[in-house]
């Protein structure tokens, strides 16, 4: 029992640690701040490409979001890190990190968001264009706002995954709080650093996920 | 809005013109050459049996549904072809749904309000004031702040006519717009219909509704397989139809 609890929730080494792994958090929370936004837009963008009328934007936009849904993460990341090079295309951790979550992140979104428009009958759409309105103008107001509320837990269950996906930034020697709970634990021997790291994710995490419940519940009744 | 007045047609024009309208679905002919003129200030009630293409007819009249060939006008000005400002000759044309459409996201003085701020870019204050103004005429101002989950079937239909009221159309479109309908909420929305008309507004409706059509329609016009089989005064085509089709639909309703 001792054995475990020092090998796990030392507390000096935990204290060490701090400082560094929390600058990790700050990372991650930057990458977050980063790859969110970007990814949900660039989801949209290919959602509303999914259900153009126009074939050639489905076809593309259905492409993009296949292609990018079937490929590991950490494969993609990897190589936009260590195999771009090859072609003369060396790029850093972090641009390397924003390009491959905005990749995969933006067809995770898009086939949330193109199930939200998807949900919305059409008579809205006829509605709205029978009192005038533009097709953009019909989205933006009519369309994207019912579409956003039908999958807001989808949204945001996303959202926590793409959180716990940029643990992988730490293969590409981003300092975030993954990187940066290994880099402790190499040089005390101890897996006190991971622990903390993970119940700091849950800290952040654990919070929305309630709110995801909550809204799942709501929307069940 | 000036633009929309001064690019009228000629005075004496039909409300609504419908020429050689003819519109397939595949290998389904739906409309067979279709022509049709609304009169202003006329009610004009298109019945039928399911599948004879009125639906097709009404939708294509404000392009929800795009005809093969053929023409409308609203006001002598055309609605189809090239050149075109579809955007602009809608909302000349209101149009009343039967599964109602209303936003369900906005309240009802939003659901209104919408095409008023967006469309025609009156301000907040201006566009509420017109949005209450037309809830007032289906008698809703008093549910303004409401959405369309707290309101009834018959009140939800009715914010519906306000809002294709508030663009000041010049002819209306009504699409079975009480099928869905609870029957004790039908007499309301048959009211605001007939407030409507009496207030000279050229409405071409498509429904049911055959006592309604009796009482209140200037002319009844009955289609079946993608053409206009008879018309006339609903006292003629009611009472005496010379058409056996006719004949025939109408007395599946009288028994």
């Amino acid at each position: 029992m001792e054995a475990i609890l020092q090998q796990f929730f030392n507390l000096d080494i935990m204290a060490k640690a701090l400082p560094l792994v929390l600058k990790g958090l700050g990372v991650t929370l930057l990458i977050c701040a980063v790859v969110i936004p970007l990814g949900a837009l660039g989801g949209l963008v290919f959602a509303i490409g999914s259900v153009a009328k126009n074939r050639a934007v489905r076809w593309v936009s259905i492409a993009f979001v296949d292609l990018f849904r079937a490929t590991p993460p950490l494969v993609l990341l990897i190589f936009i890190y260590a195999g771009l090079p090859f072609a003369g295309l060396k790029i850093s951790p972090f641009a390397a990190v924003t390009v491959g979550f905005f990749l995969n992140n933006s067809a995770y979104f898009a086939e949330i968001f193109r199930a939200g428009l998807l949900s919305v009958p059409k008579g809205q759409g006829e509605a709205a264009r029978s009192t005038g309105l533009t097709g953009a103008q019909t989205l933006l107001w009519v369309t994207l706002p019912q579409a956003v509320r039908n999958v807001l837990p989808d949204l945001l269950s996303n959202v926590v995954e793409v959180v716990k996906l940029t643990s992988l930034a730490s293969v590409v020697s981003l300092g975030e709080m993954l990187h940066a709970a290994g880099l402790v634990r190499s040089v005390t021997y101890n897996a006190s650093p991971l622990v903390l790291a993970a119940g700091l994710y849950l800290l952040l995490l654990w919070p929305l996920v309630r709110v995801i419940a909550r809204f799942e519940r709501r929307i069940a009744s | 809005m000036a633009s929309v007045a001064a690019s009228g047609g000629a005075a004496d024009a039909a409300a609504l013109s419908v020429r050689a309208l003819h519109k397939s679905f595949g290998a389904d002919e739906v409309l067979k050459g279709i022509d049709l003129d609304v009169r202003r200030g006329e009610m004009v009630f298109v019945l039928g049996p399911s599948g004879s293409g009125k639906s097709t007819m009404l939708r294509c009249c404000n392009r929800l549904e795009e005809p093969d060939s053929g023409e409308v006008l609203v006001e002598g000005d055309r609605l189809t072809g090239p050149g075109v400002n579809l955007n602009r000759m809608r909302q000349r044309i209101g149009m009343v749904f039967q599964s109602f459409n209303l936003y369900p996201h906005l309240s009802a003085l939003g659901n209104v309000t919408l095409a008023l701020r967006r469309v025609q870019g009156m301000a907040k204050a201006e566009a509420e004031a017109a949005g209450i103004e037309a809830l007032n005429r289906v008698g809703l101002s008093d549910r303004a702040r409401h959405y369309p989950s707290q309101l009834s079937g018959g009140q939800q239909q009715r914010v519906a006519i306000a809002r294709a009221l508030a663009l000041k159309p010049s002819v209306m479109l009504f699409d079975e717009p009480t099928s869905a309908l609870d029957p004790e909420l039908v007499g309301d929305v048959l009211d605001v219909m007939r407030d409507v008309a009496g207030q000279g507004m050229t409405m071409l409706v498509v429904s049911h509704e055959m006592k309604f059509a009796r009482d209140a329609a200037d002319r009844v016009i009955f289609m079946d397989g993608g053409v206009i089989v008879e018309q006339g005064p609903p006292e003629q085509v009611f009472g005496a139809p010379t058409e056996a089709r006719t004949r025939a639909f109408l007395s599946r309703f009288h028994g």
